[in-house]
């Protein structure tokens, strides 16, 4: 049985002119590190407000831990752990006093579960008198997650958690859920981050509420249809234009330092566009083959469908 | 219950923590309830009086010091031409104008009969209806005097006079804060109950807690009551204080009636506006909204309460939408208890709607106030 599983959710706002999730079918095996990656409004928090049953898909069947999200939503909110992407946290009271309230409503004590929050509880331990709205973002984060799993959830959902906190608390973030999901835990998560996707046993690429592909971020990677190379020249817009420009360029996309290109498919395509790019005076041209990341193959599918 | 009491301790916890919510649950409504009373009286005196006298004889003196004496009137102009007068009325510096004829005296010694012109000003009606009610009596009053002298010889009366002596019940001296304070009282117990109990649900709305709420197993009564239980212990602490503090050490009001009966008819009567607030909760998603929302209901029952004026002499529709309003209950219940001192039979329709109130709006709130979305 999956931990989460999706089976053609659809949901739409305005009385169906915005369809946030459109068919959506996925499952997430129990013990998984699944990732929704998708940008902004993609309908991952749409997602994850179904899931937690806080919104009613339209259509479509969806349960966690083999209940229905429908009619056993009681059950439910009893064995899930919801961090939504917004703190949302009582911000006047204590880190204590949260992490106390949040195991009181569960019908536990924070002592009975100690050993699952110990290692990322410490780190906030010493302002545990301090009220949670003083705390700063990356503390907050951790508060909000030890709230989150104080029931010991048997599954943990996660919606954007590292988006708006700072590289290393990120970095961070990512080795709690590693050893969290060492204590047995299914773990999804949602980020707009796509180099993130790689922390993640399995991801689903979601767009405009359109799964786009599901699979590990290897296999993900494995599918990129193309060879992939990356460039370099001294005036780089220039050379985005000019690239663009050229018949047998598949795609050109900007990547930090480098813009990346495929070719339609032509073996020797690398070779004449070189040609040309010398023709046309590039300076300090530099060229390699690359193995796509997971934005690359993001783009690529989004440009296919 | 261990949740309830959880979730109440969590409640006390926030409401003391917050600074500026405290003063307004435990300071504003004392300072309301000591200033209100004393400002709002509607007792009319100061009223400005121009007098035209164009007789000025020792009968026409006399009568203007009469009215000077009375302590209603305030002399603000002396003269003998009318015009002059009415540019007072103009300035609005005078209320009313008495006009004394030039053969005030001569004539009413002569031919027993003389008349007198009076104008008010009626921009303030209240002012302007009370204030020539009370020339008017005092012209009766010095009527009755000149009688009197004109005719001392006769022993009796020879047109038989009614003479009407009222006594007041139940407020004696009409002293005016012994009607405004238990009013006053239950508006500001209203106040806090709604606006407190309704901003404080949609806070959490607007900070997001709710929705961590709404996925653990807290069943919907136990937050619900979580909610209004606070804030009628906080009620009921205000009417105390209101109650026995000010109106009894500031006021002098001790109840006529059993302290039992009015804290019974509280106790619903805080169930009934907490629904409300809770009502106006689930319609709002913002404290904004809601603060708007309750402002809006609370201005309608506070007016059509009778607090200020008697709900008795509003027109046929305006008393319907007052008989709408809890308050307009509560305050009839409030003045009948304290001050006539009534008993339960006497304000058994009162509890019967406010039950009515309590229901309605609190089922209404909760039908309204979904856990899922």
């Amino acid at each position: 049985m999956p931990a989460v599983e999706l089976q053609s959710i659809s949901k739409t706002y305005n009385n169906g002119e915005l369809k946030a999730v459109n068919e959506v079918s996925f499952s997430v095996k129990k013990g998984e590190l699944f990732g929704l990656i998708g940008p902004d409004g993609a309908g991952k928090t749409s997602i994850f407000r179904i899931l937690t049953t806080l919104l009613l898909p339209e259509q479509g069947q969806a349960s966690v831990v083999g209940y229905d999200v429908v009619k056993d939503y009681k059950e439910i909110r009893k064995k899930v752990g919801y961090m939504p992407g917004k703190f949302s946290l009582y911000q006047d009271l204590s880190v204590q006093e949260n992490l106390e309230f949040f195991a009181t409503v569960f019908g536990t004590t924070i002592e009975a579960n100690y050993d699952l929050i110990r290692d990322i509880y410490i780190q906030i331990e010493p302002f545990r008198h301090r009220r949670a709205g003083k705390l700063s973002g990356g503390m907050k984060q951790k508060l909000a997650l030890c709230c989150a799993l104080i029931h010991r959830p048997e599954v943990l959902l996660l919606d954007e958690p590292t988006t708006g906190v700072d590289t290393v608390s990120r970095k961070e973030f990512w080795e709690m859920l590693k050893r969290l999901k060492q204590e047995g835990i299914t773990i999804l998560v949602s980020t707009p981050y796509m180099d993130e996707a790689t922390l993640c046993e399995r991801i689903a690429l979601i767009e405009t509420g359109n799964i786009l592909s599901i699979d590990t971020p290897e296999g993900i990677i494995r599918q990129f249809p193309k060879l992939l190379y990356a460039i370099k020249a001294a005036r780089m817009s220039q050379l985005l234009r000019d690239i663009r420009q050229y018949p047998e360029v598949d795609s050109c996309h900007a990547f930090g330092e480098f813009h990346h290109i495929t070719f339609r498919q032509n073996e020797d395509a690398l070779a004449k566009l070189l040609g040309h790019l010398q023709n046309l005076q590039h300076q300090g041209l530099e060229i390699k083959a690359i193995t796509p990341t997971i934005e690359d193959c993001f783009i690529n599918l989004l440009a296919k469908a | 219950m261990r949740t309830l009491l959880f979730l109440l301790q969590k409640e006390f916890r926030q409401i003391f923590r917050n600074k500026a919510i405290l003063p307004v649950i435990f300071v504003m409504p004392m300072i309301q309830l000591i200033v209100l009373p004393l400002a709002a009286d509607f007792e009319i005196d100061n009223i400005n009086i121009s007098i035209v006298d164009h007789d000025h004889s020792s009968l026409s003196r006399q009568l203007v010091d009469k009215i000077a004496a009375s302590g209603y009137f305030v002399l603000s102009d002396y003269g003998n031409s009318y015009s002059q007068a009415f540019q007072q009325f103009e300035r609005d510096r005078s209320d009313l104008i008495l006009e004394i004829p030039s053969d005030f005296e001569r004539k009413l010694v002569r031919e027993n009969e003389n008349s007198l012109f009076i104008a008010v000003n009626a921009i303030n009606g209240v002012k302007a209806t009370v204030g020539s009610s009370y020339l008017g009596r005092i012209i009766n009053d010095f009527n009755a005097d000149l009688r009197l002298k004109f005719n001392p010889a006769q022993g009796l009366n020879p047109v038989p006079v009614i003479e009407v002596s009222p006594i007041n019940r139940f407020n004696p001296s009409l002293n005016y804060p012994f009607f405004m304070v238990p009013g006053i009282l239950v508006s500001l117990v209203t106040m806090v109950a709604v606006y407190l109990c309704s901003l404080n649900i949609v806070k959490e709305k607007e900070i997001g807690t709710i929705e961590q709420i709404n996925v653990t197993p807290v069943k919907k009564y136990h937050f619900i009551l979580g909610k209004l239980i606070p804030f009628w212990v906080i009620g009921v602490f205000i009417f105390s204080v209101g109650l026995f503090g000010i109106g009894r050490l500031v006021y002098g009001i001790v109840p006529a009636g059993s302290i039992l009966l009015l804290y019974s008819f509280l106790a619903l009567y805080l169930v009934a506006v907490l629904g409300l607030g809770l009502l106006i909760s689930t319609y709002s998603e913002t404290q904004q909204q809601a603060m708007s929302l309750a402002f809006f209901c609370i201005m309608i029952f506070m007016l059509m309460s009778g607090l200020f004026t008697p709900v008795d002499s509003m027109p046929t529709w305006a008393i319907a939408i007052a008989r709408c309003s809890p308050v307009t209950y509560f305050i009839e219940v409030m003045r009948m208890v304290v001050l006539k001192g009534s008993g339960f039979a006497d304000i058994r329709y009162h509890f019967l709607m406010i039950l009515g109130f309590a229901v309605l709006f609190n089922s209404f709130a909760v039908w309204n106030y979904r856990k899922v979305g």
